[in-house]
């Protein structure tokens, strides 16, 4: 466990909801939530979740916070605002689930193997090397994310498609050596650097 | 209109409901001068579309019956119906308001033999049964309509059916050349008791009930029990007339949900309890209810009524607001989908039919009030003194159950009696 979670911990020792409220993209909304489980009857994904937005946000408030931090379920979220549209209350359900994966990941206790987490850092770290997305890097790494063996499974099974996007002109296999970037990478660079600084800042985040 | 009807020291009741007769009658018990004025063909409003009150499960008929002798009987009340307010101006104690009369076509030669009604082939959707059933082009509102007259809808006249109507009439009655009639007159307060309209369940999108057959109203359940009504007083499923012994109850259809009503309803739990008694009042042993709820909120005494409810072994209480309906297509079943907040379980629950209990919405919209009022934000009628002496009467001023309406009709009663007694004192 990194030490900003020790920190948070001892700040907030028993709070999780006040924790919740300070540390998470739409934190505050948490408390309005009536418990009529709108949210997880609406979710097309509901059924995939160990514990329904209605649930995590009562262990919020039960103080499970463990159980919340590093379970798996927000990472199921696939924004697709169903949720959101039907709350009776209107908490912005899909950015708080964001805001408890993103919180869980700052503290280093997102569930490692979970796919959702997984794949987001490949397309962060796959789109911040040049300033554009590689497709071919991004779908080779996506198809040896579970091992070797299972990557030459999924590339056979999808290779008519990729040959098909090699031929349409819709993917080159010269993105293999290196790629094509933004105009200004260095700049780009620059920028991501100041914006973390600037993210850095506003969560008081020491060292790391 | 040259005849005096009204003065300052009259009180102008708008709307013959429930909430409308008593602060009339009140006002016209205590001596005072009353116009009472309805928009629809006949008094009565939405209570005379129950098929029982709860908690004592008795029939409206009765109360409004003795209101209606109350009014009859009273010579300071005039009745004035098919009449809206169009304007309203002047201050607390002399308003001057403009009533539009829309054409009844049929005078008080009327007998309510029926002969125009068996004449007649035009069918209109039924609105005192919200639609459910079908009524003819001159008809009786229902069958305690008060003034017992029967009317011409305006759609027939001009038309042939309008013509056979009058051929029909043994009593000189229909008279087609009626027309609409302008009336101004000076009241002293207004007591404004026009009520409440149903949440357009259509709004709900994810219940479906413009889509799915056998997903109804409560309002409209209501009219199912009644003997006279659209089913003969069966629980009937408008899909293929079987009948529903396996019911839900969704509650909170528009209410406290700021997609739709931000307010709780109110009666809406208290009217699902009660609706589930007809499910065992019907089929017995073979009945079944399934309230899907936040909360119940059964206020203050009748806390007992729902704890017997409860007890009732066919009767099931689920936690849960339902996320949404489908439509078994093969059986016709709407199924619902949600989360129970007792264990997070998922379901999804076929039923023979679903009633949703909707929502109260102030049956006039801001904007389209007579004269300038101040309103809640949910569109209910504020006690204000900027209001001058324009008073809310029942639901234009909350969403309330019977009980409460009538208490707050006789308050508003009591308010108007006080600003025409003013009057009457600077007047001498």
């Amino acid at each position: 466990m990194s030490n900003y979670n020790q920190e948070m911990i001892e700040k907030y020792r028993g709070n999780f909801l006040k924790e919740v409220q300070d540390n998470v993209e739409e934190g505050d909304w948490v408390k309005m939530c009536m418990q009529c489980g709108v949210c997880s009857g609406s979710c097309p994904l509901g059924p995939h979740w160990e514990h329904p937005p209605q649930e995590i946000f009562m262990m919020i408030r039960a103080g499970k916070r463990d159980e919340v931090l590093q379970s798996s379920s927000m990472w199921m979220c696939t924004s697709c605002y169903n949720c959101i549209a039907r709350c009776p209350r209107g908490l912005p359900i899909t950015h708080i689930m964001h805001g408890l994966a993103t919180y869980s990941k700052r503290l280093g206790l997102a569930p490692k193997n979970q796919p959702t987490a997984k794949f987001a850092q490949l397309f962060w770290d796959n789109l911040t090397r040049t300033g554009r997305v590689n497709e071919l890097k991004l779908g080779l790494s996506l198809y040896f994310m579970n091992g070797f063996s299972e990557g030459i499974k999924t590339a056979l099974k999808m290779k008519d498609i990729g040959l098909g996007m090699l031929k349409t002109k819709r993917m080159t296999p010269m993105e293999i050596l290196g790629g094509h970037g933004c105009k200004d990478k260095k700049g780009f660079h620059a920028m991501l650097k100041k914006a973390q600084e600037i993210e850095e800042a506003r969560i008081g985040k020491s060292g790391s | 209109m040259s005849e005096v009807i009204a003065t300052n020291q009259t009180i102008l009741v708008v709307g013959g409901g429930i909430s409308g007769q008593t602060a009339a009658l009140e006002a016209a018990e205590c001596g005072k001068q009353v116009i009472l004025v309805e928009k629809t063909p006949s008094l009565g409003g939405r209570v005379s579309q129950l098929y029982k009150y709860f908690p004592k499960l008795c029939h409206p008929k009765c109360g409004l019956e003795i209101n209606l002798r109350r009014i009859k009987a009273n010579r300071n009340v005039r009745v004035m119906t098919l009449t809206e307010v169009t304007s309203i101006s002047g201050d607390a104690g002399n308003y001057s308001v403009t009533l539009k009369t829309s054409p009844r076509y049929v005078n008080e030669n009327c007998t309510s033999c029926g002969a125009c009604g068996d004449a007649v082939e035009a069918e209109f959707d039924d609105e005192y049964n919200y639609g459910l059933g079908k009524r003819k082009g001159a008809y009786l509102p229902y069958n305690q309509a008060y003034p017992e007259r029967y009317v011409l809808d305006p759609a027939i006249v001009g038309t042939e059916d309008a013509e056979k109507a009058k051929a029909a009439c043994k009593y000189d009655a229909i008279d087609l050349d009626m027309g609409e009639e302008e009336t101004t007159i000076t009241v002293g307060a207004v007591i404004w008791a026009t009520g409440w309209k149903p949440y357009d369940a259509g709004k709900i999108q994810p219940y479906g009930y413009d889509r799915f057959a056998n997903v109804i109203t409560s309002v409209e359940f209501e009219r199912m029990l009644d003997p006279h009504g659209p089913t003969g007083g069966k629980i009937l499923r408008p899909s293929d007339g079987k009948e529903a012994k396996d019911v839900a109850f969704i509650q909170c259809a528009g209410s406290r949900d700021k997609n739709h009503l931000k307010h709780c309803s109110r009666i809406c739990c208290m009217a699902s309890l009660k609706q589930t008694t007809y499910l065992r009042e019907q089929f017995g042993d073979e009945g079944k209810g399934t309230v899907y709820y936040i909360d119940i909120r059964a206020i203050d005494r009748i806390d007992d009524f729902y704890q017997n409810i409860k007890n009732d072994p066919n009767m099931t209480f689920i936690k849960s607001k339902v996320a949404s309906i489908t439509e078994d297509k093969e059986t016709g079943n709407p199924v619902l989908h949600g989360v129970d907040t007792e264990g997070y379980h998922r379901y999804s629950n076929p039923h023979d039919l679903v009633v949703l209990a909707i929502g109260m919405e102030p049956s006039v919209p801001a904007g389209d009030f007579p004269m300038e009022v101040v309103l809640n934000e949910e569109g209910f009628v504020e006690l204000d003194e900027a209001n001058g002496a324009f008073f809310a009467a029942g639901c234009s001023s909350d969403a309330l159950d019977v009980n409460r309406a009538v208490q707050s009709a006789t308050a508003s009663a009591l308010r108007a009696i006080q600003v025409v007694n003013k009057v009457a004192g600077a007047e001498g």
